[in-house]
């Protein structure tokens, strides 16, 4: 059975998020739909699953027009989506049963019978979860199968994953595989949302690229090549991705000794010099975005202590390490990075609001709106103005501006906790350049990420996180993805 | 995208729903004032325009107030029993203890500061949500002041507990504060003060990027813990002034005297939020939010409309700034 999209057109205030794209998928086959951050993917998915009503062009499923205004159409005609934010879905204090049957609600429950119809579920699905067992004790790649759990319960025919492999470790996605190629033995139709090509190439038969809202081309995977997706959804050739580095090493900036926090880290020493960038490896959970929050004193110091230039710092508010050169890119980019009811200045300027400050706390709003341009400019940070509210920008460009804020600083230390999740091919480059810009000028750069080629591609000198501590410190230019999965997985 | 050498502006279309979020309090005012004027001419003289500003700015100043806390994304329910404290200490620092006006003031606004402090360090450092702690801040503060007062109403020449009757005078001075001009000249400086405050400054700045992002504000630097307690303190002391002015205009300290400008302040501030597409907490918006509270008061009275059923109208109007407050915030 076939879903056809034919001529679909949106508009948000001030954007056209999507200009007559048609797209198709068929049921038994995994559909890959990729394109840069703003190619309007997940906008189009939306309209799939009803949840942007307002759009025009027509939707055919069997050769039979249907009409999809809200979520609950979508539902009725067996279509079923998984967000990437996977909480707002779910009701931690409720169990992994009542969350999956939610909505089959008769006005009793009969508690013996739901968990015996999830676990069916579960079991059919091959999952290891317990029905009984509450959501908020779940781990994020479980939580995720709850929710494609759920879909399946019911009528599902076509799946739609936004970006489900983002947060998930390399074991979690090989599971989340098995259960997509499950699905599509039983004729599910699932269309995958994904940044990364390799996975594509792994689970996906078809692909669909996508470009400033519109459609660039349908094909099998088989019919295509790597660099061929990349041109595509850049529409232009792929140069070198990550920057040559030629960097002028200098002093010993920063030194941590024996750090360990109250929860996740433990006697963590490692020392970063002027003109460096320092990677920080190791999987999801091994401790990374613990240490990077510790270091920039968002969480609790129980031991040990942070040098910059030889000086022990006080760190035990966020505020403080600001003010003595620490700055933060955090990986949670919209709860943490940004401020999305605020405009792009507002964003841009709030680290540094000082500088733009006259007597008596006056603000000076004119020097604001110049730097902040300049950094709009200089960082080709896509916003049709300053006064936009940073929501209605796309992932690549919010991130842009979760870094830009902090140039505005004279920060000496940059950390950065995964600074290209849920980001595009070209901004992802833009990004590098940016942090190696920052090297170049004499600031030690703290980057922390669980992609591999990442870290190969952009650090001088990594350590390599398990289990909350340093197992080891390896020269990059020395050393193979291989041996940091060695170590990162816990080898010795 | 071609980027320009100066930034842009950005461009709207018309939008019907849009332009009654934004302008929808603002018309609204206009359609009661040539309602209530059509049915009564002598609504729209100037004696009764005065009367109405009179009687909105004790609301107005409490309101203020409120705007700062929830300006922080925070909420200040004790605003009503810290009105109702400084009337009484107003009050009784002339009458009991035959002070001067500066005493007076002074002791009424640095007891606002205490419960400000109290709130904002249980806010804050003992992370008790901030609806549940001014509720219970509420209750204790109209308790303190009930007892200050030994829960008797305080007036010149009021009968003391030994028999005699109480000898001081409230100064002619203090006095004038709850007249016109002086008490609508307070209104109108705290309304411009505040707007300033909350507009054209790093450290109003800092309060909206706190209420909008709290974990962001933090991670960009921002001192949050010093704002918020600086959000909570400035919402006492306009509560406090907002019982001063009360106290002057009555001259007396009533029980709970200013437990019922509580939902009114709140009423005003929440209508504050869509004034000309605000979407946040605003001085502006929430004068102009008062004075839609005080034209209906106004009116009803003026139309013969029962005091018992006012409130019905109150929620009503209340209900409706809301509605489009939280519509638009949805689309």
């Amino acid at each position: 059975m076939l879903t056809e999209m034919k001529d679909i057109s949106i508009e948000f205030p001030g954007v056209k998020a999507l200009d007559h794209v048609s797209f198709s998928a068929a049921t038994g086959s995994v559909h890959a739909l990729i394109g840069a951050n703003g190619a309007g993917k997940s906008t189009l998915m939306k309209v799939l699953s009803g949840a942007y009503g307002h759009y025009t062009g027509e939707i055919i499923m069997d050769e039979r027009k249907v009409s999809i205004r809200s979520p609950k159409d979508a539902n009725e005609l067996g279509i079923q989506i998984v967000y990437q934010e996977v909480d707002t879905a779910l009701i931690p204090y409720l169990t992994v049963g009542e969350n999956i049957l939610l909505k089959h609600d008769r006005t009793f429950i009969n508690w013996k019978e739901l968990h015996r119809a999830s676990d069916q579920i579960l079991k059919r699905m091959n999952m290891r979860i317990s029905s009984k067992k509450l959501v908020k004790d779940l781990s994020l790649a479980e939580k995720q199968m709850v929710l494609i759990a759920r879909a399946v319960s019911t009528e599902c025919r076509f799946l739609i994953l936004d970006e489900p492999t983002a947060p998930l470790s390399h074991t979690e996605t090989q599971e989340l595989f098995r259960i997509v190629n499950d699905l599509k033995a039983q004729d599910v139709g699932v269309i995958f949302i994904s940044h990364r090509l390799p996975e594509i190439f792994e689970l996906c038969d078809e692909i669909t690229i996508m470009r400033n809202g519109r459609l660039v081309s349908r094909d099998s995977l088989s019919k295509i090549s790597q660099n061929e997706v990349i041109e595509r959804m850049l529409g232009e050739k792929l140069e070198e991705q990550f920057p040559k580095l030629n960097l002028v090493i200098g002093d010993t900036l920063l030194e941590v000794k024996g750090l360990t926090d109250s929860e996740k880290i433990h006697d963590i020493n490692l020392t970063a010099k002027a003109g460096e960038i320092i990677g920080i490896a190791g999987l999801v959970g091994a401790g990374k975005t613990e240490l990077c929050k510790t270091l920039f004193s968002s969480g609790k110091i129980k031991n040990g202590e942070v040098l910059l230039h030889g000086k022990k710092l006080r760190l035990r508010t966020p505020h403080e390490a600001v003010k003595q050169g620490i700055a933060l890119v955090p990986e949670e980019r919209r709860r943490e990075g940004i401020l999305v009811e605020e405009s792009v200045s507002v964003n841009l300027s709030a680290a540094s609001l000082g500088q733009f400050t006259k007597a008596l706390g006056f603000l000076n709003g004119k020097a604001e709106k110049e730097k902040a341009w300049k950094i709009v400019q200089s960082l080709g940070i896509k916003t049709p103005a300053l006064e936009t509210k940073t929501k209605h920008l796309s992932g690549g460009n919010q991130q842009k501006i979760a870094i830009g804020k902090w140039l505005l600083t004279d920060a000496e230390v940059y950390i950065f906790d995964e600074p290209t999740k849920g980001v595009d091919v070209g901004a992802k480059k833009d990004i590098y350049e940016l942090i190696s810009e920052l090297a170049k000028r004499g600031k030690a750069v703290i980057y922390a990420s669980s992609e591999l080629s990442e870290i190969i591609g952009i650090t001088n000198r990594l350590y390599v996180l398990y289990d909350g501590q340093v197992v080891k410190e390896l020269q990059t230019s020395q050393t193979t993805e291989e041996d940091i999965l060695f170590y990162s997985t816990g080898g010795k | 995208m071609e980027l320009s050498k100066t930034a842009p502006t950005q461009q709207r279309k018309f939008d019907l729903f849009d332009f009654l979020y934004k302008y929808g309090t603002i018309l609204t005012i206009f359609i009661l004032l040539a309602v209530f004027a059509t049915a009564n001419p002598a609504f729209i003289q100037g004696n009764n325009v005065i009367n109405i500003l009179r009687s909105i700015s004790i609301v107005t100043i409490i309101a203020i107030g409120i705007t700062i806390s929830l300006s922080v994304n925070g909420f200040d329910l004790s605003v009503g029993s810290v009105a109702s404290l400084s009337n009484a200490i107003v009050i009784s620092m002339f009458v009991w203890f035959s002070q001067n006006t500066l005493v007076a003031i002074i002791s009424a606004l640095a007891a606002s500061i205490i419960v400000g402090l109290l709130n904002s360090f249980m806010i804050v450092k003992m992370k008790i949500p901030d609806m549940l702690m001014t509720l219970a801040t509420m209750f204790i503060i109209q308790g303190i002041a009930l007892t200050y007062t030994k829960g008797a109403t305080i007036s010149q020449n009021m009968v003391m507990p030994d028999g005699t009757f109480s000898a001081g005078v409230i100064s002619t001075v203090f006095t004038k504060i709850g007249q016109v001009p002086w008490i609508i000249v307070i209104m109108v400086i705290a309304v411009v003060l505040v707007h300033i405050f909350l507009t054209y400054t790093k450290h109003g700045r800092y309060m909206y990027v706190i209420g909008g992002n709290m974990e962001a504000a933090k991670l960009s630097g921002i001192p949050v813990n010093k704002y918020k307690v600086l959000a909570y303190v400035l919402s006492a002391m306009f509560a406090s002034i907002g019982g001063i002015v009360l106290a002057s205009r009555v001259m007396t300290a009533e029980i709970n005297a200013g437990a019922p400008y509580l939902m009114d302040s709140v009423a005003a501030a929440f209508i504050g939020f869509s004034v000309l597409g605000a979407g946040k907490p605003n001085a502006i918006g929430t004068f102009v939010g008062a004075v839609l509270i005080g034209i209906l008061q106004n009116g009803l009275v003026m139309m013969s409309v029962p005091y018992y059923s006012m409130d019905i109208v109150k929620g009503g109007v209340l209900a409706f700034a809301l509605g489009l407050t939280y519509y638009k915030q949805k689309h």
